[in-house]
């Protein structure tokens, strides 16, 4: 009898523990609009993405590129890249990925309509198939992100998503990839079921069925992890992180983000709101001044913003690109806080008195955004300048800085290199070349562009690593930008869960062990 | 009654139009929601094209008229954020807010009317003053914190009910409902309490101040004279008189439970329209936020309908059409 108890004791006890080693249930941030992989780029859709699909390529945790479906891949010439498959890779329903599958996602990217994806195949004019696990790709000039950009190009079934529409990835009819999960339901708004690949190239992983729950309120999802609702949660707020960490039955992961916080500062003929302390418009622009450029720069106390307002999540910048992204340039260290010599520079300027103009953020977009922005205004008035803070959420926000209403704008900005970031944000903006989209700053400086402009034509690594360094150290000795600090991510899980945190910020179940 | 019908449906075809102008404008002052939604890889050509893809480069006019061209034919345009025809995006989050919706509206009334009889009949007892400190609170505690403070204790604390979410749904003709299992129930009740506190208190109010005045009244007097039990006076007497205002109230408050059931889908992560609204504002999904207003005021209009014909019918010294 108490054997027979023992056994059944020891059973239900293993039975208990296999079920719940199977299942993980993760609170994602935010709300995911789609399962067409090529239709909107955005986090929560890209992070769903990864699980069902796979690229040619894969960035891994630091965000350097490795191999995924492409075993291997190279420059045959400056215009000319040839990427070798993995042989024997099968999709969900059992066929096998050939160059025909790659090169019909390719082109399926230019062909949903409002996809957002044509940026990272459209410089591709010619796609060639030798044979069926080798593809070569050609672009008009020499361009040496096509392994980058096909990191965010998803390979689907040619025969599941041929004519599907945007419909057919979310019912599942075409959700077939050569991902980690299967695809098994998606209640828009509520939540995304996968259950394990077991056939999957890189290992099946270690879950039977996920189950991604979207739960943005920042209460909620904690109370759900709290409560055993959730296994493992994504963006933990930062005001949360000392209670988390003293929960015996919560671990956290913590990770820098490839977002690096920044300020644009107007350096056009004429920026909007910046007048002298009685409200008179100024002359001149200052932002044109280095040397205010640099001094309000120096008036920013990172290490306190890391440490008071970010709870110690975030590390202050000196780079537009958080370390270990490709480009960074090590040598730049984040400005030292000096109010004096920032009031000093600012009397050498010829603004001894100062000047007032508008600080402008978001309210709803980065952590603790409008916090921030009010402690850089109050640092900004010790050394003479009154920055009026104002807060719009990011509907609001974003079309404004694109008009070039913003002064003084605080913008947070994710890159796989620095080149990428530098080319979209201080490029002088050229809409023929593709530069400077995102450059509110008005910024121009021909031996950044050209430093540029080399990068992205040297197809070999270490060349192009040094030039986009020296165009971040240009850039970034000239203060066209003032960086803030990168923010550093934080998952929580519940015990024993371990995650690998990631510097892109995804939140991969198939990188949550078990341990 | 059916010109009073007629005429009710015509003035709402005309809010349909003033309205979609409005927030048709109103969404095209904001700016581009190339602006939000936009890739940031992209380039400025690319940014071009999207925009033009959705005809978001065009005068606000020409963008108004091929709306209400494709309007007239049933096409509220299709979203920028999903992808899918507009339409058909909220009536497949419709569900889940109205049952959110109707059972906070049942727990109100079925718990509201009886509670506030109670405390009408007898306002100065132990009870009667519960009731109405009661209902005080349910007036004033802001739904965000309350809904807070439940998931707190009943989900965190004691463990009973889940935090968040809508759990798994049942086909009812068709329709996917949470109340057919115990599981769908669990994932129901908080969120529905949470959005039946404030109507709650706002009936048993409505109740007791009604089954107050009636008890003054002379029918009552009468009715007790006739020597009718206390219970057949107050459940049917007083009861049908203090239901004329509950209804209507209730009725209008329908609406409005369904229009804040916003904050109580956040926070609970229902998967209700009131939270679609609020993510497409956040992108400027105009498609979205133009199809879910139009729904709204169609939904308001039969509301309101269907209140004054259950009034007249309740009442019937309230006649219809003269000056409605």
């Amino acid at each position: 009898m108490r054997r027979a108890l023992r056994i059944l004791v020891a059973g239900s006890i293993l039975w208990a523990t296999l079920t719940h080693a199977a299942d993980l249930r993760v609170g994602l941030a935010a709300d995911v609009t789609s399962m067409d992989p090529h239709f909107l780029d955005l986090q929560p859709n890209v992070n769903i993405g990864w699980h069902v699909f796979d690229a040619l390529t894969h960035v891994d945790e630091d965000s350097r590129l490795i191999p995924g479906l492409a075993a291997s891949w190279r420059a045959l010439d400056a215009t000319t890249w040839e990427f070798r498959l993995r042989r024997g890779v099968r999709f969900h329903d059992g066929s096998e990925l050939t160059a025909e599958d790659v090169v019909f996602s390719i082109e399926r990217t230019l062909q949903v309509p409002a996809g957002q994806f044509r940026p990272f195949s459209q410089r591709i004019v010619a796609k060639e198939i030798p044979d069926p696990y080798t593809i070569r790709l050609r672009t008009a000039v020499p361009y040496a992100m096509v392994p980058y950009d096909l990191d965010s190009v998803f390979i689907v079934s040619k025969t599941a998503a041929a004519g599907a529409r945007s419909e057919d990835f979310d019912s599942g009819k075409a959700m077939i990839g050569t991902g980690p999960f299967r695809f098994v339901r998606f209640a828009r708004g509520d939540r995304v079921e996968l259950a394990r690949n077991h056939s999957y190239w890189g290992g099946a992983p270690p879950w039977d069925r996920v189950t991604f729950r979207i739960v943005p309120t920042d209460p909620a999802r904690l109370a759900g992890l709290l409560s055993g609702d959730l296994d493992l949660i994504e963006q933990v707020p930062t005001a949360d992180l000392p209670r988390i960490r003293r929960d015996a039955k919560i671990e956290t992961a913590q990770k820098v983000s490839w977002r690096t916080i920044f300020f644009h500062l107007d350096q056009r003929e004429r920026a909007p709101g910046i007048t002298d302390k009685a409200g008179k418009p100024l002359a001149r622009n200052p932002f044109r001044d280095v040397r205010v450029r640099h001094a309000l720069s120096m008036a920013i106390d990172r290490q306190t913003i890391a440490g008071r307002l970010m709870d110690g999540a975030a590390l202050p910048a000196s780079n537009l690109v958080s370390p270990p992204v490709f480009g960074y340039a090590p040598d730049l260290k984040p400005d030292p806080y000096d109010p004096e010599g920032a009031k000093r520079l600012l009397a050498e300027a010829g603004y001894t008195d100062g000047f007032a103009m508008t600080l402008s953020a978001t309210s709803n977009r980065y952590v603790n955004d409008e916090q921030i922005a009010q402690a850089v205004a109050q640092m900004f008035a010790r050394v003479g300048v009154r920055a009026r803070v104002e807060a719009f959420p990011v509907n609001v926000y974003l079309p404004r800085g694109a008009r070039g209403e913003l002064a003084f704008a605080m913008l947070g900005w994710g890159s796989f290199s620095a080149d990428l970031a530098l080319r979209s944000l201080v490029a002088t903006a050229d809409a023929k070349k593709g530069f400077g989209a995102f450059n509110w700053s008005g910024y121009s400086n021909p031996k950044v562009d050209e430093l540029l402009e080399r990068a992205f034509a040297t197809v070999d690594e270490k060349a192009r690593e040094t030039l986009a360094r020296e165009a971040m150290r240009t850039a970034m000795r000239d203060v066209a930008v003032i960086p803030l600090h990168h923010q550093v991510t934080t998952w929580a899980m519940r015990r024993p869960l371990a995650y690998a945190p990631r510097t892109d910020e995804f939140t991969f179940a198939h990188h949550v062990r078990p341990r | 009654m059916f010109s009073f019908v007629a005429r009710r449906l015509a003035q709402s075809l005309g809010v349909l139009v003033l309205m979609s102008l409005l927030v048709f404008a109103g969404v095209y002052a904001v700016g581009n929601p190339m602006d939000i939604l936009i890739n940031p890889q992209s380039d400025q050509n690319e940014i071009a094209r999207a925009t033009a893809a959705l005809g978001l480069d065009r005068p606000l006019a020409e963008q108004y008229f091929f709306f209400l061209r494709d309007a007239a034919t049933g096409h509220l345009g299709r979203s920028f954020a999903y992808n899918l025809p507009a339409i058909g995006l909220i009536l497949e989050r419709m569900p889940a807010t109205l049952e959110l919706a109707t059972a906070a509206m049942l727990i109100s009334l079925v718990l509201g009317i009886p509670l506030g009889l109670w405390a009408g009949v007898a306002p100065r007892s132990a009870a009667g003053r519960t009731i109405t400190v009661g209902s005080i609170l349910g007036f004033s505690l802001p739904t965000f914190w309350v809904g807070l403070m439940l998931i707190m204790v009943f989900s965190v604390g004691l463990g009973w009910l889940p935090t968040s979410g809508r759990g798994p749904t049942t086909n009812f003709a068709g329709i996917p409902v949470s109340f057919l299992s115990i599981e769908g129930l669990r994932h129901l009740a908080l969120p529905a309490a949470n959005l039946a506190l404030f109507n709650l208190s706002l009936i048993a109010r409505l109740a007791r101040s009604g089954a107050r005045e009636a008890m003054r009244q002379d029918y009552v007097r009468f009715a007790r004279a006739k020597g009718l039990s206390e219970r057949r006076v107050v459940g049917v007497h007083v009861l049908r008189n203090v239901l004329v205002p509950v209804a209507t109230v209730a009725g209008v408050e329908f609406g409005s439970v369904i229009a804040f059931a916003v904050v109580t889908e956040s926070i609970f992560a229902w998967p209700g329209m009131g939270k679609l609204l609020i993510d497409s504002i956040g992108v400027l999904d105009r498609p979205v936020i133009v199809a879910y207003l139009c729904i709204v005021v169609v939904m308001f209009v039969v509301i309101n309908l269907a209140v004054d014909l259950l009034a007249s019918w309740l009442d019937p010294r309230i006649r219809l059409g003269a000056d409605a």
